[in-house]
């Protein structure tokens, strides 16, 4: 029948779509159920970070970067306070290294638990998701415990911590630890190693690892393309380099260097990695030191002239605040460059060809959290 | 490798009259070069395999202030030899143009698209220059220091 | 059907007594709500299972809260629906999208006529009994095409197809699978089928390696033809957000609903029919009229269970690789059990 046209049909994926992971909108040009290109559009979670920053005192602007990537928001004030730390030359006490890291690292598995669970839930397995909920929850009750907040905690501040470790804590986490373990293993018997799961993601969205550089993406994504690269072992900042661990790499193990399968096994292995080091941070806490964690807070932060760019190993890639002093109690410029947003940024490069099924698995396994992406 | 060694290197390219000033003594050394050149320059940092600076780490827009110039801050960080190097560009601020860099480093795309957005710096010859955070129909760059919010957005009272 | 109806639960005489003259059209009527009334109490009680099923798997309870175990929640749920508006969108096909999930509905009620429930309880016990069940459980994809076409959304249109292509695909190995049992059975009707497996354990099941494995692909393709996981790409959430009933709601929603938990009992009831034996006692000896419809629902419910399971531990295939499934794979070997069955029919 030549005479009847086929034509090329747009479907808009989003803002409100179950997995795109918050508000954003996928533009597809689909034939069938080929997708022929993508062209994200971002934007709708748009709160003036920056804008914000400039009119705000540093102490301040540490609850908005709470609220950049929401899931890892630890992390998020790890970064920014590196950079005012640097700003005003400030050392930070041995043991408010210490309760940064293990709760940075324990913010680390909440994250990614997040983002295993609904990628599983993208795939079509619901069960993975509950799973890992349920050990996420036992991480925010933890955080509960320390700050009183669940997910946007204001705890680090430049210099130090807002409150010591209660009574006991340490113990907790040694029992949570004892707890996760077997339950990541129980996570690989029922998903990474699933057959459905494998061929719905082996030979998926490869992303090279030239490519992957280029684009500048960096944490799993990165990771996931074979680059060993890992800020807190390349870069290091606070003190992981008194640490021994691993960085995962993808190895094309199931399928193609840098598919999906590999970006989203380098999450649960580094999972494990984090475990490793928080079980050494706690070996190692200075239990003895009486340090108040606050000690080393200037009372007012008034950073001189300049400029810095700090950046951190966040959950999602490398987190990087770069602040331009001019000497006042505000910043004179913030700028915070995301890492969802440069990865998310390569998804129209692996989006051509694909299946419309495919795209959700690549989006799920680049792992994007809408409120850093728009800021 | 030095800063220092890295602007000696460049200034052996025959880029030396094009680097127009050179900070060092701050946390990250960086250069200021002449926005015309920018791609020349980045082509030499990307591919020499003495600099080899692989990956554009942030690239951001900023504005020194009202009636000063805006600027464009490029962190460049190599991978391969660990160092880094800040890029800056000064631009006219009633007509910032700057060419792109997107063809060097992919990650500049979507950096520019937003600085774009915000400052209302053009990257010329980029190949799909619009909006991405703000909407399409926005008025005004917010992060410009003059920046004086719309009224009125589809008959929305803005400031509130 | 509504003769055996009657007789079977005493309605008839229950009938007579209120002064019903015979023939009189109450009587048919009334046999056939029984159908009805069963679907919706299985349906209520399905999704309540289905509820506890997953929250056992995900380390949960499950609802909790209304009635004691949460075993009301279902009922809230479908009172929730009743109430609700019945929304058409402007821009949909309204005669298309109002006869659509009517249309779903009916397959699903139209195959408990032949339905067999027990030795003297089937309503219409025809000589091509089991091609009318599978017959007329494909009514559902011309519901889902015109759900899909006459919702004018893109997801759902998506939805659609997909479903038409996997169930018009999957009907071929399933069918293959069910003649592998009626070569040995020589007979279309159920009640006959059911009937030759009489003092066989566990029915046809375990009788010939080619059974047995015609059993399996008949499992795998029924999973796909009521859209279940691993096969719900029709109504894939994270996909296709809500596939052909995106732009459902209220009770049209709800017809949908019920119409997947009864093709859930449907084709699970087929398998137990032609591969276990239906309402034989496990041990193959005939039961008693009621005991049937005991062993005949128990049996079945252990596949809804197996779907149920199923669901809340497989991811979902691909689109391309659920046609590979089908055609590369399940008929190729449904073929072989034919004919090896065949084989055995004709050489033993």
């Amino acid at each position: 029948m030549p005479h009847l046209k086929t034509e090329e049909m747009i479907m808009n994926m989003g803002p409100q779509h179950p997995s795109t992971h918050g508000v954003l909108r996928l533009e597809l040009v689909t034939d069938g159920e080929v997708v022929k290109s993508i062209t994200p559009h971002i934007g709708y979670l748009h709160r003036c970070f920056e804008k914000h920053g400039e009119e705000l005192t540093y102490p301040m602007i540490i609850p908005f970067t709470d609220r950049l990537d929401y899931l890892a928001s630890m992390n998020n004030n790890h970064a920014f306070n590196l950079a005012v730390e640097k700003l005003l030359n400030l050392e930070v006490p041995r043991k408010v290294e210490f309760i940064r890291v293990i709760v940075a690292e324990l913010q680390r598995i909440a994250s990614h638990l997040v983002a295993i669970g609904t990628f599983g839930a993208d795939i079509g397995a619901v069960t993975p998701f509950l799973w890992t909920f349920r050990d996420r929850e036992v991480i925010l009750n933890l955080f509960e415990n320390l700050t009183g907040a669940r997910m946007l905690y204001n705890y680090m501040w430049p210099g130090g911590v807002a409150r010591d470790f209660p009574k006991g804590f340490r113990e907790e986490i040694g029992a949570f630890i004892t707890y996760f373990r077997p339950k990541i293993r129980d996570l690989n018997n029922l998903l990474t190693g699933n057959h459905i799961f494998i061929s719905r993601t082996a030979h998926v969205g490869v992303l090279p690892a030239d490519v992957a550089v280029n684009y500048n993406c960096t944490g799993p994504v990165l990771r996931g393309s074979g680059v060993k690269w890992d800020l807190r072992k390349n870069d290091p900042y606070s003190i992981y380099p008194e640490f021994e661990f691993d960085i995962p790499v993808g190895q094309g193990t199931m399928g193609t260097l840098g598919d999906t399968w590999d970006r989203y096994y380098i999450r649960c292995q580094e999972m494990e990695q984090s475990l490793n080091i928080i079980e050494q941070a706690l070996a190692k806490f200075p239990v003895e030191d009486a340090t108040d964690v606050q000690a080393a807070v200037p009372r007012r932060i008034k950073p001189p002239a300049g400029e810095v760019y700090a950046r951190a190993e966040n959950p999602r890639g490398e987190l990087g605040f770069y602040i331009i002093s001019d000497g006042g109690t505000k910043p004179f410029r913030v700028r915070a460059k995301s890492p969802c947003f440069v990865n998310l940024a390569v998804l129209p490069a692996l989006g051509k060809g694909i299946m419309v099924s495919d795209i959700v698995a690549i989006l799920g396994s680049i792992d994007i959290v809408l409120g850093e992406v728009d800021r | 490798m030095k800063p220092s060694e890295i602007v000696d290197l460049l200034k052996q390219q025959e880029f030396g009259d094009k680097i127009l000033s050179f900070e060092e003594n701050t946390f990250q050394p960086g250069i200021q070069i002449n926005p015309l050149w920018i791609e020349d320059i980045f082509y030499f940092l990307r591919d020499d395999d003495r600099l080899a600076f692989d990956s554009l780490s942030c690239l951001s827009g900023v504005d020194y202030g009202a009636g000063k110039e805006l600027g464009v801050v490029y962190h460049l960080f190599s991978m391969k030899h660990n160092h880094w190097l800040v890029v800056k560009v000064k631009l006219d601020r009633e007509s910032p143009h700057v060419p792109t860099v997107e063809h060097i480093y992919k990650a500049a795309n979507w950096h520019e698209r937003e600085t774009f957005d915000m400052y209302g710096i053009v990257f010329d010859f980029h190949p799909d220059l619009r909006k991405i955070l703000l909407p399409d129909d926005w008025e005004g760059y917010p992060l410009r220091k003059d920046y004086q919010v719309q009224e009125l957005y589809h008959g929305i009272k803005v400031p509130f | 059907m509504h003769d055996l109806v009657l007789k079977t639960l005493g309605i008839g005489d229950l009938l007579a007594w209120l002064g019903v003259p015979d023939g009189s059209l109450v009587y048919p009527v009334v046999a056939s709500v029984f159908p009805l009334v069963f679907l919706i109490i299985f349906a209520l009680l399905a999704v309540y299972a289905e509820r506890k099923v997953s929250a056992l798997i995900q380390n949960r309870l499950g609802p909790m809260e209304t009635g004691p175990w949460g075993l009301f929640q279902t009922t809230a749920d479908i009172l929730k629906l009743i109430q609700k508006e019945d929304i058409t969108p402007k821009a949909a096909d309204k005669i298309l999208f109002f006869v659509a999930p009517v249309l779903v509905f009916t397959g699903t009620y139209a195959s408990l006529a032949a339905f067999p429930w027990s030795s003297g309880f089937v309503g219409a016990d025809l000589n091509v009994g089991i091609f009318y069940l599978l017959a007329i459980s494909s009514l559902v994809v011309a519901g889902l095409l015109m759900a899909g076409w006459g919702s004018n959304n893109k997801w759902s249109l998506y939805g659609a197809v997909r479903s038409t292509a996997q169930i018009v695909s999957y009907e071929i190995p399933a069918g293959l699978a069910v003649l592998t049992a009626i070569v040995t059975t020589g007979t279309l009707s159920m009640n006959g089928i059911i009937r030759h497996q009489e003092g066989m354990w566990f029915g046809l099941l375990f009788q010939s390696p080619f059974l047995f494995v015609a059993f399996i692909i008949y499992l795998i393709a029924s999973l796909a033809e009521v859209n279940r996981t691993p096969f719900d790409l029709p109504e894939a959430e994270s996909e296709l957000v809500g596939g052909y009933h995106t732009e459902y709601s209220g009770m049209k929603f709800a017809m949908f609903f019920l119409a997947e938990y009864g093709n859930m009992f449907i084709v699970s009831g087929i398998a137990v029919a032609v591969f276990m034996g239906g309402w034989l006692t496990p041990w193959g000896t005939e039961p008693s009229v009621l005991m049937g419809v005991v062993w005949m629902i128990l049996k079945s419910l252990f596949f809804v269970f197996f779907q149920m399971w199923l669901r809340w531990t497989l991811p979902r295939f691909r689109v391309d690789q659920l046609m590979y499934l089908c055609w590369k794979v399940l008929i190729p070997i449904a073929f072989a059990c034919l004919i090896g069955q065949a084989a055995v029919e004709v050489y033993l």
